[in-house]
């Protein structure tokens, strides 16, 4: 058993973090999310130079073969910096659907554009009735001469509106909520037929809803085994899930940083907050609360490759400690603060809603639970 | 023991909810039930309506102008409107500096100020807390110095609701710097427009401008607009805190939006299929919230019919406060929850009742999660949960 990270990990976090302290401090990220794209290109490129973007991409595709707890180490700086730009999307989803699941031709073609921070990806799975199940497709994807034609509506496809191109979930066989006969696709996202209508979401970031019409593609667009990629996609979705428990523990980090910063200062009835009681119990619950967090994001990460059932299962349970952690940690962050906690204008309130975002990300803490009691007796 | 209303009190609820149905109009009500952006305009609409009425005052003596209700007909009177999705009327002049200008007023305030509260005339705001100065409010700086018949005021009030729309605050000065805490302070009542007042916003956290930084630079303020005796405002301002109490729990509100949660959980589809409504962990949510909110009725009922019996106002609406602030924010906090992904879009044009553009995901959900993000405030204003508990502990429980 070793809970260390290795040197070189260690220097990649003290960079990755120095970086974001410099260059990404909240009147920064606050300027990033007014802009139009609503997040930076230049901070991207930044970010391949540190090569955040290639940590946990293939050698073989010019990234540097890290592991899951590589994409914990970023994920949890940049939940601490609240950064916006579309790392989940691109990185962990996309990349990782591509990686995981893609022919040697496509993963020529993206991984190595992905590390240099010259592709961006989004997974489009999501649909407008399908709520957190992803073997919900309806948008259909019809056999024409060589190649396909897809047709249907995705929802909240995060950073949709930013992707290059977009890997799609789509039904080839099969009724609207069956496990078999789903198939991802790798989509241009300028495609003809393809409409992408952006917006920011409530946590300052970005999302799209995506409608295909008549969206041609080729024999090669097809990601992995027709009909088989509910598989790929459940796994993308558990990576998806790891890397947003580690950003949830790096904002609530930030949180409890802040918010006992704050007690300690703050002054009424003569004395700082943080002398009363009541409010250093509850603080020390947010901290119990982080910690418990931190402790099934490091499972999480660990069971990433494990066996389909035990992966699920550990995942899902994760997913509802970290959301109810998140969920306490930042009401309580925002309590604590007082009337500031609630105005835009402090840090807190923003991770308290991106805290609540991520505790709803791949499914709300009823959903999870529910999934892990399927494998109550596994 | 009864819990019924008596006929007398059930045929009261039948004629309000009767003038209700005929006199609401309907982009109003709908604005409201919908949760969308409300305008000056839309407050003060449904308030003239009930003015003309003679309702818009239900606690006030028939004296001042008032509707003369007890505690029970105001009850009654409150949760129909808020059933019906009726706009709030804004407390403050109505329900705090109204009652502090009746109990203390000198007869040529409350000629002016009283009747201008009940038309509309005035919108009020409240000047209570200050940056260094909130659940410790006795601690307040702004200093109010006599030249002559007027005070000279500097200093700055903060998180001041609605400040941008108000005519008049109602505002804590310190006029005694050496007197201890809440001995030195005034109660005035300071005219919006003077010169040397400046009202900037602050942005809540679900990007609405709700609250105000308001600023004080050498405004002069005519001592005949002080309330009562120099240096005991305090005396007043805890008057006025124990007049807050009715509604406070927001019980009617509560079951409206309670209503909405099982209507639209019965419209989202649950992950498996079926409705959410059916999904036995969310309906157990429901359920619960539920629950609590029926006791939270009854012991409000409680309250109320002990003040019918002119027991003095006590701690009770601390509880009151406690647990409808925590519902409050559960419900909306269930309301964002049943969106599921679509909590997430970000969509403050759509809050306003002429948007025709593009929504996405489920219409009746583009205000949840904003809604989710300002009940926070519930806890916080009003004196903290944690104050409301300090409270408690100290008057209750004999700590
Ligand atoms: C949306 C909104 C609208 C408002 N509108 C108005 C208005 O119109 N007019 C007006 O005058 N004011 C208004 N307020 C101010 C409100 O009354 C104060 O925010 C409130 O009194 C808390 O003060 P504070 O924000 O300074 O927090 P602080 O007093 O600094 O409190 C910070 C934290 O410490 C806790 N705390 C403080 N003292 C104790 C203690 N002794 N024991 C245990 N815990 C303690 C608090 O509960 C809180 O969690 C509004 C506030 C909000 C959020």
């Amino acid at each position: 058993m070793d809970f260390n990270f290795s040197d070189e990990q260690q220097q990649f976090r003290d960079s990755l973090m120095r970086y974001l302290r410099e260059a990404y401090d909240f009147d920064a990220r606050c300027a990033i999310v007014r802009t139009e794209s609503g997040w930076s290109r230049a901070v991207w490129q930044q970010l391949a130079e540190l090569g955040a973007l290639g940590i946990a991409l293939p050698d073989a595709y010019d990234g540097f073969g890290g592991d899951a707890f590589d994409t914990l180490l970023v994920m949890e700086a940049f939940g601490h910096a609240l950064v916006v730009e579309p790392y989940l999307a691109t990185v962990v989803l996309g990349a990782g659907v591509i990686a995981d699941a893609g022919s040697d031709a496509q993963r020529a073609q993206v991984l190595p554009a992905v590390a240099r921070g010259e592709r961006l990806l989004a997974l489009a799975y999501g649909e407008p009735a399908a709520r957190y199940a992803p073997n919900h497709v309806s948008t259909t994807a019809k056999k024409q001469g060589d190649g396909w034609v897809l047709d249907g509506h995705k929802a909240v496809v995060w950073h949709g509106d930013a992707a290059d191109q977009l890997i799609v979930s789509a039904r080839t066989a099969g009724a609207v909520a069956d496990a078999h006969g789903i198939s991802l696709f790798l989509v241009d996202a300028r495609a003809p037929g393809v409409v992408r209508h952006g917006y920011p979401t409530q946590d300052g970031l970005r999302a799209a809803e995506i409608t295909l019409s008549g969206v041609r593609v080729d024999a090669e667009a097809l990601i992995g085994v027709q009909d088989e990629g509910l598989a790929p996609l459940e796994k993308a979705i558990d990576r998806g899930i790891a890397a947003v428990c580690a950003e949830a523990v790096g904002a609530m980090q930030a949180a409890i940083e802040q918010t006992t910063a704050y007690l300690k200062t703050r002054k009424q009835f003569g004395v700082p907050i943080g002398s009363f009681q009541v409010l250093q119990h509850r603080a020390v619950d947010m901290y119990v609360h982080a910690e418990q967090a931190r402790s099934m994001a490091y499972l999480a990460a660990a069971k990433l490759d494990a066996p389909r059932n035990e992966r699920r299962r550990v995942l899902s349970a994760a997913k509802v400690l970290v959301g109810q952690a998140a969920r306490y940690v930042g009401q309580q962050a925002v309590q604590l603060h007082g009337g500031i906690g609630v105005t835009n204008e402090l840090a807190i309130s923003h991770y308290f809603k991106r805290l609540t975002m991520l505790a709803l990300a791949f499914g709300d803490v009823d959903h999870h639970l529910g999934r892990f009691g399927e494998y109550l007796e596994a | 023991m009864d819990l019924n209303f008596t006929p007398e009190e059930q045929s009261f609820r039948a004629e309000v909810r009767a003038f209700i149905d005929a006199h609401l109009p309907a982009d109003l009500r709908a604005k409201v039930l919908e949760g969308r952006r409300m305008t000056k305009e839309d407050y003060l609409r449904w308030h003239r309506i009930l003015y003309r009425q003679g309702w818009v005052a239900p606690h006030w003596p028939k004296a001042f102008g008032g509707a003369g209700w007890n505690a029970v007909q105001q009850h009654i009177f409150h949760e129909e409107c808020a059933d019906a999705g009726a706009p709030a009327l804004m407390p403050f002049g109505l329900v705090m500096v109204g009652p502090v200008i009746m109990a203390f007023g000198t007869p040529a305030q409350q000629a002016y100020f009283l009747p201008r509260i009940l038309s509309g005339e005035h919108w009020w705001c409240q000047g209570y807390s200050e940056p260094g100065s909130g659940s410790d409010l006795a601690s307040l700086k702004t200093r109010a110095e006599r030249r002559g018949d007027v005070y000279i005021v500097n200093g700055q009030k903060t998180w001041t609701t609605l400040a941008q729309y108000a005519d008049w605050m109602f505002c804590l000065v310190r006029t005694d710097p050496q007197a201890r805490k809440q001995e030195g302070i005034s109660f005035l009542l300071i005219d919006m427009k003077s010169p040397g007042i400046s009202v900037r916003p602050i942005i809540m956290l679900d990007g609405e401008h709700e609250v105000n930084e308001v600023f004080f630079d050498n405004v002069e303020v005519p001592v005949a607009n002080r309330i009562g005796e120099e240096n005991k405002g305090w005396t007043y301002a805890k008057f006025l805190l124990a007049h807050e109490r009715t509604g406070i729990a927001e019980v009617g509100r509560s079951k409206r939006w309670l209503k909405r949660l099982k209507a639209i959980a019965a419209r989202e589809r649950a992950c498996g299929g079926g409705r959410l409504i059916d999904d036995p962990r969310f309906r157990d949510r429901i359920a619960q919230v539920e629950i609590e909110l029926m006791a939270l009725e009854v012991t409000t009922l409680r309250v109320i019919a002990a003040e019918m019996e002119k027991k003095a106002p006590g701690p009770e609406a601390s509880l009151l406060k406690i647990r409808g602030s925590e519902i409050q924010q559960t419900l909306s906090e269930l309301l964002m929850l049943a969106l599921g992904p679509y909590a997430a879009p970000y969509q403050p044009a759509a809050l306003d009742a002429g948007y025709d553009g593009p929504i996405v995901g489920p219409e009746y959900g583009v205000a949840h999660t904003g809604l989710y993000f300002n009940m926070r405030k519930t806890t916080i204003y009003g004196g903290s949960n944690e104050i409301q508990r300090n409270i408690i502990a100290k008057m209750m429980l004999g700590f």
